[in-house]
């Protein structure tokens, strides 16, 4: 009988409003008496609006840009814009698209190797109060601050100037390697630190060596913040403008090789724009970047996600 | 000396004689979980009252309802009442003034990262004292208070978190003491302190309970039995035994107290 | 193996130092032939006359201003917005405002760009007067693009306090605002001001946004409704056709840009540096 009760006692969830005995919870307090308090706190009260003001702004801003783009980009998303050869006529932004992908990704497959293992070697083979740890890690940092400007021009000088004799999206990919460097590093840095050093104990009690470790458990352990860093990589190419104008350039097509010139999507955007004659087609070119980029990041963020649940 | 009086007898409202705290038939929950049952308890002016029970019986939830700490828990529900010298807390009274009015330690030390000044300034700022000179007295006073004022008073300009641990609790308190509470709380506030500095906290208790009335939850019993006067025994929410401190040690009504008391479990 | 990834590390302080060589070997004989007091301070930028002039002193003003303005309109909006974010919003609401914010933050710059081109400067002409290409405009448009990195940065540096110091606060007595910005908002500093430099390197180093509407006249602004050039819209501008010196002064720009950027980093890391010693 006793326990029944408790039983009962157990599963009864208090309603919101009152007790076991009915009687109210008085410990919430209510609106009024919240203003109430808040009218005796001036400051409180200010900095209170202030807050939900400033929440108001940035909301009303990401409408404000997003609805605008959807408003004057989708009705000029017609199928021609997605026609394979660009003509004056169609305007297409297929080559650019195609252009992005390849620069993106051929930049990726530099940049990855290179940043995942400079990663490694900080976080499994070094102590932090190294000096040469400290100075890659401000070498990192400060590639990671340079303006996009300055890697443009860098990449004009050594590729375009030096290197290639001319723009190609050799030069683009090359510059994009170097820019996104820092990114790759970073976030696979973090990843490899998320792994619990039990992880790597565990392995080194089965005899496993060193080597073995980073590659069998260490690496595939944080393989998702890997690839949600890699995805964000690519986000940061295609949104890239200032440091492939001078590199790979503007030529709406495709090329041959990747010695040749062709401009990516962010770049068909600045020229359509540029020359004031081809608004329309500029915003509709808006909302497939911004719809790139958003998926680009969405797709980083999801897999990241994954990857905290785990632990 | 009519205030004095008040104090040494508890608060009057027409002919009733209130104790600095009463608390009635409090429930509390957090969502589902009773954290609290029907606890009655009165505590007077200018004695310690000392709470024990096992870890998550209940005695912090209960110390955190007296200031209404509890009300940033979410999911956090309460109903019953706690008077404050007659006043229903949990009425129309201002939260910030009666958290004014009842002032709190933490178990962990948690003084603010600017300096010991501004740590003890910050209550009074807050209480819209501005003047330069005022709040010089008080963080000068209110260390005084809490017999720290020698150890601190050539480094007021200095961070707080460079003291050591004792310090910085001894710190805390006279932080609470310098907004002038009537009440002050305190939520284990040795269990992170070596044994030096615990003496030094019990013997401020002590000094500090001529003026104030404090209520501490302790998980060391011989701290409870040294300086309380009351003492109340939580387990699993409720209050299962409350009284003067040495009866409940000495001769337990209540065999489950005896049993904590003795040891038995805890 | 260790050797490898030693060398691949080591990668990263070769990218910096071919870069600084390139840019600083093509950037220093020119501005050895300008002179460095003439390149930086005058105001005269007329490649075109004989003698040209290569004065970046207006470039540079320029971005001060624009970074200013941005700074202004981005910083008590991010702040504000940091605190809503850590210590008001309810989680419902929270699951629609961070992606917001991250959509804020993946917009590119290009787009950016067009739309203070298209929507914000016409805004600005037709209830300031102008030509909308101006100071103000772009500080609102990269005041925006800020916000992000203020936004997130700040919010992380609050959700990283231990809730004992909002504890502590309050049973002090102080409401909610008061523990949120008197305790929590001084204790978080040395983040919060990170995120503030962070945003100032944003706002320095912007290229494509800026140049479409901060109007890029060459001359010293009078009002926020002026057009003023930016070391960034600068370089953007004139590289494509410059030849000799004149490329020679606008890759000296970049050096410029580069040592400002340097500068902002040491800054942040100082203050991480003075953030690790409390």
């Amino acid at each position: 009988m006793r326990s029944a009760t408790a039983v009962i006692k157990q599963k009864f969830t208090p309603p919101p409003s009152c007790d076991l005995k009915g009687r109210p919870f008085v410990n919430k307090p209510s609106l009024r008496k919240k203003l109430a308090e808040y009218k005796r706190h001036p400051f409180s009260l200010v900095m209170l609006a202030l807050v939900i003001l400033s929440a108001l702004i940035t909301a009303a801003i990401v409408l404000w840009i997003v609805i605008h783009v959807i408003i004057q980009g989708a009705p000029n998303l017609k199928a021609s814009l997605f026609e394979l050869e660009y003509d004056s006529e169609n305007l297409s932004l297929m080559p650019a698209f195609f252009n992005t992908l390849i620069i993106a990704g051929m930049a990726l497959i530099i940049a990855v190797p290179i940043g995942v293992a400079a990663a490694v070697f900080l976080t499994e083979y070094t102590s932090s109060t190294n000096k040469f740890v400290a100075v890659v890690r401000m070498a990192a940092e400060t590639l990671a601050g340079i303006p996009s400007i300055v890697y443009g021009i860098f990449g004009m000088i050594l590729f375009v100037e030096m290197l290639f004799k001319g723009f190609s999206l050799i030069a683009g990919i090359l510059t994009m390697a170097i820019m996104i460097l820092p990114l790759v590093m970073r976030t696979t840095e973090e990843a490899l630190r998320a792994v619990p050093d039990t992880f790597r104990e565990g392995s080194f009690a089965l005899g496993a060596g060193k080597l073995r470790t980073i590659f069998r458990v260490v690496l595939p352990s944080a393989m998702p913040g890997i690839i949600a860093g890699v995805i964000l990589a690519f986000g940061r190419v295609v949104g890239e403008t200032a440091a492939l104008i001078y590199t790979s350039g503007t030529v709406k097509a495709v090329p041959d090789s990747l010695l040749g010139s062709g401009e990516t999507l962010a770049i068909h955007m600045y020229t359509l724009s540029s020359e004031g004659l081809h608004v329309n087609e500029a915003w509709a070119t808006a909302i497939v970047l911004i719809l790139l980029v958003l998926v680009i990041n969405g797709a980083a963020e999801f897999v990241s996600n994954k990857f905290r649940k785990k632990y | 000396m009519i205030n004095n009086d008040l104090k040494q007898i508890g608060y009057t409202r027409g002919d009733k004689v209130f104790p600095k705290f009463r608390v009635k038939d409090l429930d509390l929950f957090y969502g589902n979980f009773q954290a609290l049952k029907s606890v009655d308890m009165d505590m007077e002016a200018n004695e310690i009252t000392a709470l024990i029970g096992p870890s998550g019986c209940g005695k912090s939830t209960f110390l955190k309802t007296l200031n209404r700490m509890n009300d940033i828990v979410p999911g956090c529900r309460v109903s019953g009442s706690v008077l404050l010298d007659g006043t229903d807390v949990y009425g129309g009274m201002d939260v910030n003034l009666l958290r004014k009015r009842v002032g709190m330690v933490f178990q962990k030390p948690n003084p603010f990262p600017s300096s010991v000044y501004d740590n003890i300034a910050y209550g009074p700022k807050t209480h819209g004292v501005r003047k330069k000179s005022e709040l010089d007295d008080i963080v000068e006073s209110s260390l005084r208070q809490a017999a720290i004022w020698d150890e601190l008073k050539d480094r007021l300009k200095k961070s707080a978190l460079g003291l050591s641990g004792g310090q910085q609790q001894r710190l805390c308190i006279a932080r609470a003491l310098a907004v002038r509470p009537d009440v002050l709380l305190m939520d284990e506030p040795t269990s992170a302190l070596d044994p030096i500095s615990t003496g030094k906290i019990e013997e401020l208790a002590q000094e500090l309970k001529k003026e104030y009335t404090i209520v501490i939850v302790t998980h060391n019993m011989q701290q409870a039995a040294r300086i309380s006067d009351k003492t109340g025994f939580f387990l699993l929410g409720e209050l299962i035994e409350f009284g003067a401190t040495d009866e409940v040690f000495d001769s337990p009504r209540d065999k489950r107290t005896e049993d904590y008391i003795t040891g038995r479990f805890g | 193996m260790k050797i490898v990834f030693a060398a691949m590390a080591a990668v990263f302080i070769l990218c910096i130092v071919v870069i600084c060589a390139f840019i600083f070997a093509r950037s220093v004989p020119a501005i050895g032939e300008i002179g460095l007091f003439e390149f930086l301070f005058s105001t005269e930028w007329t490649p075109n006359n004989t003698p040209a002039s290569y004065g970046i002193g207006t470039m540079i003003v320029g971005t001060c201003f624009v970074t200013a303005g941005a700074l202004v309109i981005g910083v008590p909006i991010g702040l504000l917005m940091a605190a809503f974010m850590a210590r008001y919003c309810p989680a419902p609401l929270y699951k629609v405002m961070k992606p917001m914010t991250n959509i804020l933050a993946g917009i590119p710059s290009i787009v950016y760009g067009y739309f203070g081109m298209m929507v914000v400067a016409p805004i600005i002409r037709d209830n300031f007067g102008g030509t909308g290409y101006s100071i103000l405009t772009a500080s609102i448009v990269l005041g925006i693009m800020i916000l992000p990195t203020v936004i997130s940065v700040s919010e992380s540096a609050l959700r990283a306090l231990p809730g004992t110091y909002y504890e502590g606060a309050l049973a002090l007595g102080a409401t909610h605002e008061r523990a949120v910005f008197m305790t929590e908002f001084p204790a978080a500093r040395s983040g919060i001001l990170t995120s503030v430099v962070l945003g100032l390197g944003r706002v320095v180093g912007e290229t494509m946004a800026v140049v479409m509407i901060v109007g890029n006249s060459t001359a010293l602004p009078d009002s926020l409704l002026d057009g003023v050039r930016t070391m960034t819209s600068h370089i953007v501008l004139e590289l494509g056709y410059a030849t000799d010196l004149h490329r020679g002064a606008l890759i000296a720009t970049a050096a410029v840009l580069f040592v400002f950027i340097l500068f902002i980093n040491l800054l942040i890391a100082a203050i991480r540096g003075k953030g690790r010693a409390k």
